[in-house]
């Protein structure tokens, strides 16, 4: 691995994924659990929960959508067109949690609120269930020809391996978005939270383990980069150690601890992504020699130069917004004038 | 239908759709910035009732800019594959530097604009409105340059390997600042403006009409009509200026505008017609001869290029282009009218008793989302059979892997789904209208706490 500008803007679309993962993950782990409550006012501030922050977090997709576009055209062009029904899905579960939010609490009548309560849940569920399909995809291989177009079938794209990281995913934006709304509630309902954090942990950790079984048995391409440096070993221990620290800290009642554990588990996981089809960016089965590389897939070098510029710029002040809103919107979610 | 034509109408429909909402929030955004500066500045709470009940609605019409939004963002690459790997060196830049410095910006404050009434000052709060706006201006910036690089394509050279050929960017700034995007970028702004100014004025004309709220609806007109008035008026001389380019770089979409066929002749203008695009010739249309001419070369007999000057392979649809463009001038005509009269009568202090005057802003309100859609339409459709201008043809930048049973089953999904979200979105706007501003806005404000549910 040498640090030249397609490994840095490789890196980069990484970090931006992985922030889209962490600050939506829980929007959609929120939206998840958002039917086990039961009554209007808990419903509600589930949603104000992530309220201020939702279309901030979306941005985040938006903006690595853009990246991937500017940086390496050719899978922007190969997965979009590829995945094109698994795509458009995904954007209407994504369009659909949008107005959910929004519409909910505009009216009072009882039909109108559980209509976008079940909209709202079951768009965040279809979502985080379709960003691991894709995920699967790429740790697996699509089979692409001689022009990188994608010559499978949207059917295909459901295959076992995918269907389970997909799982995979919405149990992790579960644990996640229960640890979320911890920090987020208080009294009875807090309480209550605090017990969903250990099934949700449970569930994720069981699926974590099949996935990691079945991808260091059927996807050896994977582990190549960790075996020849094995130093890099340190990361599957470090996501461990961190996917082990939240239920330490939720127990001891630490919950923005144990939230940053999460985030933590979140980023080493997509570390281990990136690191396992690195240089690959969409990995070609049966054909491994037409697979998308960070070199035969990219933008100009002048063109990562210049993003590299729009990026220095434009990160600190995203950075300084995104922390400013958060401190802003810290504490318990309390219901007022303004609220969803 | 072939899978070119299902891929633009999807696209067409889908931008159109989506294009309802982003001017509105650019054009209320400039609104909510002048309502609640006056606020700040005299500290009458009338302002800040305004500011209230407008941001409501703000937020309202953002939600649905964001959810169909996200959607323009993939499209390209979904749909337009070998566009994408065509133009992504150029575009994608463009693309992304929208992405970190306008959506980052307009999302992260909009949480204080609509959710931080309790939690921040009144001056951090209009920094956030301050915020919000230019964030959206921004964010039409990048958009508006990345479209106007397909129209002037500049700053870049084209490579070929074994895979194909593919613009690569070989200056930014002349990528950014390529012939078309400055003025292209006042024409978005000032329809846009009219969009938000027309919004307010017909809302609050109606309240007047019908005797409620009549100090909010007063001065939500006054501010509605100044910006209205501006727009309207700098949207003629952005409208010229932008011809003007178009007769300069893309000589066939001009001459397609005015149905202009002969090789080099003398051009004038039709205020309207119909155009027989087999016999090259435009029919029941009364023409002020030279005109076209005069305004792009200053001189009525000079000579403007003609449709017949380009092959019949590299022509536009004549009468879809025609049409679109002399309805957009027309309603850009209206709205000056309109808007101008209103001021006069504003001037001499009867507008709020002018009733049929009144009557007439109520629906204004569509004239300028329809000039903006007619306006898009004549530049894109003006700018066929390329989809980049003369380097690309849009019937080469399909995706490869898609099929047209595809395509199909996302149109009939967009098209359910966004009949839905229109259906819903006018109930919500008109409750939230019926239901009018806050009265206990206008209060004093004692505590950081307000109490309209």
């Amino acid at each position: 691995m040498s640090f030249d500008l397609n490994t840095i803007w490789f890196i980069l679309i990484g970090v931006l994924f992985t922030g889209y993962a962490i600050l939506d993950g829980f929007d959609f782990g929120v939206g998840a659990l958002h039917l086990f409550v039961r009554g209007d006012e808990e419903r509600r501030i589930f949603i104000n929960a992530i309220g201020p922050v939702w279309d901030g977090n979306e941005v985040w997709l938006v903006t690595a959508g853009g990246a991937l576009f500017a940086a390496f055209p050719e899978v922007y062009a190969t997965a979009f067109s590829g995945f094109y029904l698994a795509f458009m899905f995904l954007l209407f579960a994504l369009i659909f949690r949008a107005v959910a939010i929004e519409f909910r609490s505009k009216q009072p009548m009882k039909w109108w609120r559980n209509m976008w309560d079940i909209s709202f849940s079951v768009a965040s569920i279809i979502s985080a269930l379709l960003i691991g399909v894709a995920l699967g995809n790429i740790v697996w291989g699509i089979p692409l020809n001689q022009h990188r177009d994608f010559v499978g079938t949207f059917l295909e794209l459901l295959n076992p391996y995918a269907l389970m990281v997909g799982v995979t995913t919405v149990a992790l934006f579960m644990m996640h978005g229960a640890i979320y709304l911890v920090m987020k509630t208080e009294g009875e309902l807090h309480n209550r939270i605090r017990d969903w954090i250990r099934n949700t942990i449970i569930f994720f950790v069981i699926m974590y383990f099949m996935t990691t079984m079945v991808t260091l048995l059927f996807v050896p391409h994977m582990v190549t980069s960790i075996k020849t440096h094995p130093w890099l070993f340190a990361l599957p221990v470090l996501n461990l150690l961190a996917v082990a620290n939240i239920p330490r800290e939720a127990y001891k009642g630490r919950d923005f601890r144990a939230f940053i554990s999460s985030c933590a588990a979140m980023a080493f996981l997509l570390a281990l992504f990136g690191l396992g089809i690195y240089p690959n960016m969409i990995y070609s089965l049966p054909n491994p020699e037409l697979s998308l590389t960070i070199y035969n897939a990219a933008s100009s070098q002048k063109t990562l130069e210049i993003m590299l510029i729009i990026a220095a710029l434009g990160v600190p002040l995203v950075l300084s917004y995104t922390v400013s809103i958060y401190w802003i919107f810290r504490g318990k979610v309390k219901l007022d004038a303004s609220s969803y | 239908m072939d899978l070119l034509t299902l891929s633009r109408l999807q696209f067409g429909f889908t931008v159109g759709f989506h294009y309802i909402f982003p001017t509105l929030s650019v054009g209320l955004g400039l609104l909510l910035v002048i309502m609640e500066g006056n606020y700040i500045r005299t500290g009458n709470t009338l302002y800040r009732q305004l500011t209230h009940f407008w941001v409501k609605i703000f937020g309202l019409i953002f939600a649905l800019g964001v959810a169909t939004g996200i959607v323009m963002e993939f499209q390209f690459g979904t749909n337009w594959s070998v566009y994408s790997r065509f133009v992504g060196d150029v575009f994608g830049s463009a693309l992304a530097a929208e992405g970190i410095f306008a959506f980052f910006l307009e999302s992260g404050f909009l949480a204080i604009l609509i959710f931080g009434w309790n939690k921040v000052s009144k001056k951090t709060h209009f920094f956030a409105t301050v915020m919000v706006c230019l964030g959206a201006h921004f964010s039409a910036i990048w958009i508006v340059v990345a479209n106007s690089w397909q129209q002037t394509p500049a700053g870049y050279h084209v490579v070929t390997s074994a895979l194909g050929s593919r613009a690569e960017i070989t200056d930014f700034w002349k990528m950014v600042f390529n012939p078309s995007s400055v003025d292209r970028i006042w024409h978005v702004y000032m329809g846009c403006w009219q969009a938000g100014a027309f919004f307010v004025l017909s809302v609050a004309a109606w309240y007047l009409l019908k005797n409620k709220y009549s100090d909010f609806a007063k001065a939500s007109i006054k501010v509605g009509l100044i910006v209205a008035a501006t727009a309207s008026i700098l949207q003629l001389v952005s409208g010229h200026s932008s011809a003007v380019e178009v007769a300069k770089y893309q000589p066939a979409k001009m001459a397609a505008f005015e149905a202009h066929f002969d090789k080099s002749a003398p051009a004038g203008m039709y205020l309207f017609g119909w155009v027989d695009e087999a016999g090259e010739k435009v029919i029941f249309g009364p023409q002020i001869p030279g005109l076209l001419s005069f305004l792009i070369h200053g001189d009525p007999s000079a000579p403007v290029t003609g449709l017949n000057a380009f092959p019949p392979e590299d022509r536009p649809p004549v009468n879809a282009v025609f049409q679109s463009y002399h309805a957009m001038v027309a309603i850009g005509m209206i709205l000056i009218v309109l808007s101008w009269g209103a001021l006069f009568f504003w001037w001499r202090g009867t507008l709020f008793r002018k009733r049929w005057l009144l009557w007439l802003l109520v629906p204004s309100v569509l004239l300028p989302q329809a000039a903006n859609q007619l306006g898009w339409i004549s530049a894109e459709v003006g700018r066929q059979p390329f989809i980049v201008y003369n380097l690309l043809r849009t019937k080469d930048a399909l995706s490869t892997s898609v099929t047209k049973g595809d395509v199909w089953t996302s149109i009939i999904l967009f098209s359910i789904i966004y009949l839905l979200l229109l259906v819903l979105f006018l109930y919500l706007l008109n409750e939230k209208i019926q239901h009018g501003p806050a009265e206990e806005d206008l209060a004093e404000p004692t505590t950081r706490g307000r109490a309209d549910a």
